[in-house]
């Protein structure tokens, strides 16, 4: 906790951390103001801050030349869709866990883990000549697979943080009450897990949207998800900062909005627990 | 208190994660090995040979390698510092008393959120664009020469990226582990004299020392494989001045076809992760007892 002081102290400490705020924060900035700038005012020199002529042209563009939206389709389906499978098996599993642990649950849970350690580039080969002999190349399904595996340690490990901590009393005081265990699982333990449910949930959409490894060796065009659609704009002649920043900007907009809402939690599931 | 019937159940209700992150991890690891021992490239379906160890010696002997070994310890080692040194910085600063904490908070995580292709774009033009960049501007204002940054250091260039997408991780964790800091500890301290230098060093630091270990290991895991950043910014260039491990890894594999060297190549970059993943997994374990 911060320590009481004295009111000019706090605004020394206000300023200090404004200014540094602003410093780390201004990349964004000045990405959503190249944004509404036309091509020549973003090359500008000097470059112009706030007076310029704001324009909202280069989103209808972006979305007309290259069909934005159905790049923020596919992001939605990846990110969205191999979040809701890992939950579906994470579940079942770190419920088990946590309620029925064996003397093997601690070394199940490490073990899940450690695959998370694998770095994905050491099966890029099989992997990448499965998805050529399955035909999933530059396909939703493939990567929905392969990032729902990618996440699912990060899932089950989060939930079993949030699982062990519903009093095991409550259940027990369900139970002498007579209270089956379907019963005990919907109307006692589902109120009381939602919010980790929530957390989880948003904490791996979010890392399943910002995914730059997986999607951007195994999609092309098709299924191509924002990150890989961002990174069609690093080739010099499809060089247009405009475009570029307004681009940008609608790609991490709605994720931008679920992480200020998930800070607190992504403390815990990005270290697995080890701080809190 | 457990009976033997929810004991099964508990057991069926974790197999479909178990079986599948096994064979999550067991395939693709055995398809690596298998691929490593072979003079396999996709120009030349149908010609595979088995050659033993040959694509290791081949890879490692190969110039690049060292190069990109040595680069990746460079990149990592440097956002490590950086972002170690600047995030007890600003969780020191953000744990004061001050108006609108809640406001800087945001502005601090929010590059965290930013997609690495984004935040690399932006940057090289944006901001580092030797004519047309902020950083020229701002260089011409105090009359120096602008830097011409992915020419002239482009791995510094990727350094600077990737701290600036890491720093939130590291103050945000950090500040989480500050203010769990007993407030008796510092008040006691300065009771018996202790001026604020020897209270950081005595009490304060100590205190980070376990959220600084797992923040360097779980970013160590991240940054060993770097990938988007260069991508999109360098392609691994000049040269092979910012190909790290994962870059050539997937050159050999997706430019040059070398079904066998990259199958080798990405062996080893599953060694040296292990090596980092063994010391934070007994972290965790440990944390997982109390």
């Amino acid at each position: 906790m911060a320590q009481r002081v004295t009111t000019s102290r706090k605004i020394i400490n206000t300023l200090a951390a404004w200014l540094v705020g602003f410093i780390i924060f201004f990349p964004i900035l000045w990405m959503v103001l190249a944004s509404f700038k036309t091509e020549l005012e973003a090359f500008a020199m000097p470059p112009s801050f706030l007076f310029f002529d704001w324009t909202t042209e280069n989103y209808s563009i972006v979305q007309e030349r290259s069909d934005y939206l159905h790049h923020a389709m596919n992001s939605v389906i990846i990110a969205g869709g191999s979040t809701l499978i890992a939950m579906l098996i994470a579940i079942p599993a770190a419920w088990s866990m946590a309620f029925a642990p064996s003397h093997r649950t601690k070394d199940i849970l490490l073990w899940m883990l450690s695959t998370k350690m694998m770095p994905s580039v050491g099966v890029l080969v099989p992997i990448y000549l499965i998805f050529r002999d399955f035909g999933l190349l530059d396909s939703r399904a493939g990567l929905v697979f392969i990032l729902c595996l990618g996440n699912l340690p990060i899932v089950v490990w989060m939930l079993f943080t949030y699982f062990k901590e519903i009093p095991k009393d409550i259940l027990e005081a369900a139970r002498m009450d007579g209270a089956t265990t379907l019963k005990e699982l919907v109307y006692v333990l589902t109120p009381m897990a939602i919010p980790g449910l929530a957390s989880t949930l948003l904490l791996n959409v979010i890392l399943a949207w910002n995914e730059a490894f997986w999607t951007l060796n195994l999609t092309t065009s098709e299924a191509a998800p924002l990150t890989t659609f961002i990174a069609s704009y690093s080739s010099p002649e499809g060089l247009f900062w405009a475009k570029l920043s307004a681009a940008s900007t609608l790609a991490i907009a709605p994720i931008l909005v679920l992480g200020w809402f998930s800070q607190k939690q992504l403390v815990r599931g990005l270290t697995f627990g080890a701080v809190k | 208190m457990a009976t033997q019937q929810t004991k099964t159940i508990g057991r069926l209700l974790l197999s479909p994660a178990v079986a599948l992150l096994l064979f999550w991890m067991i395939v693709p690891l055995a398809m690596t090995i298998y691929f490593s021992t072979l003079n396999y490239n996709l120009l030349n379906p149908g010609m595979e040979t088995f050659v033993w160890f040959e694509n290791f010696t081949y890879f490692v002997t190969d110039p690049a390698f060292m190069a990109s070994v040595q680069n990746t310890l460079v990149l990592v080692g440097s956002v490590l510092a950086i972002t170690i040194i600047l995030g007890v910085a600003v969780a020191l600063l953000l744990d004061q008393d001050m108006f609108g904490q809640g406001f800087v908070r945001i502005m601090v995580i929010a590059p965290f959120f930013v997609m690495p292709t984004v935040s690399a774009l932006v940057w090289k033009n944006l901001l580092m664009h030797p004519v047309s960049g902020l950083f020229a501007w701002i260089a011409g204002i105090f009359g120096v020469t602008p830097i011409d940054w992915f020419t002239d250091m482009p791995l510094f260039s990727i350094i600077l990226i990737v701290s600036w997408q890491w720093l939130p991780f590291a103050a945000l964790i950090l500040l989480t582990a500050l203010q769990s800091l007993d407030e008796e500890q510092k008040e006691a301290a300065v009771m018996d004299g202790a001026g604020p230098v020897s209270i950081f060093f005595y009490i304060t630091l100590p205190h980070l020392a376990r959220p600084i270990t797992v923040v360097i290991l779980i970013e160590t895991i991240f940054l060993l494989t770097v990938f988007a950043e260069i991508f999109v910014t360098t392609g691994g260039g000049p040269g092979t001045q910012t190909t790290n491990l994962a870059f050539l890894i997937y050159s050999k594999a997706l430019l040059q076809y070398d079904v066998g060297g990259a199958s080798a190549g990405g062996l080893i970059a599953v060694v040296i992760a292990n090596i980092v993943a063994f010391f934070l997994v007994r972290i965790v374990g440990r944390n997982l007892e109390a």
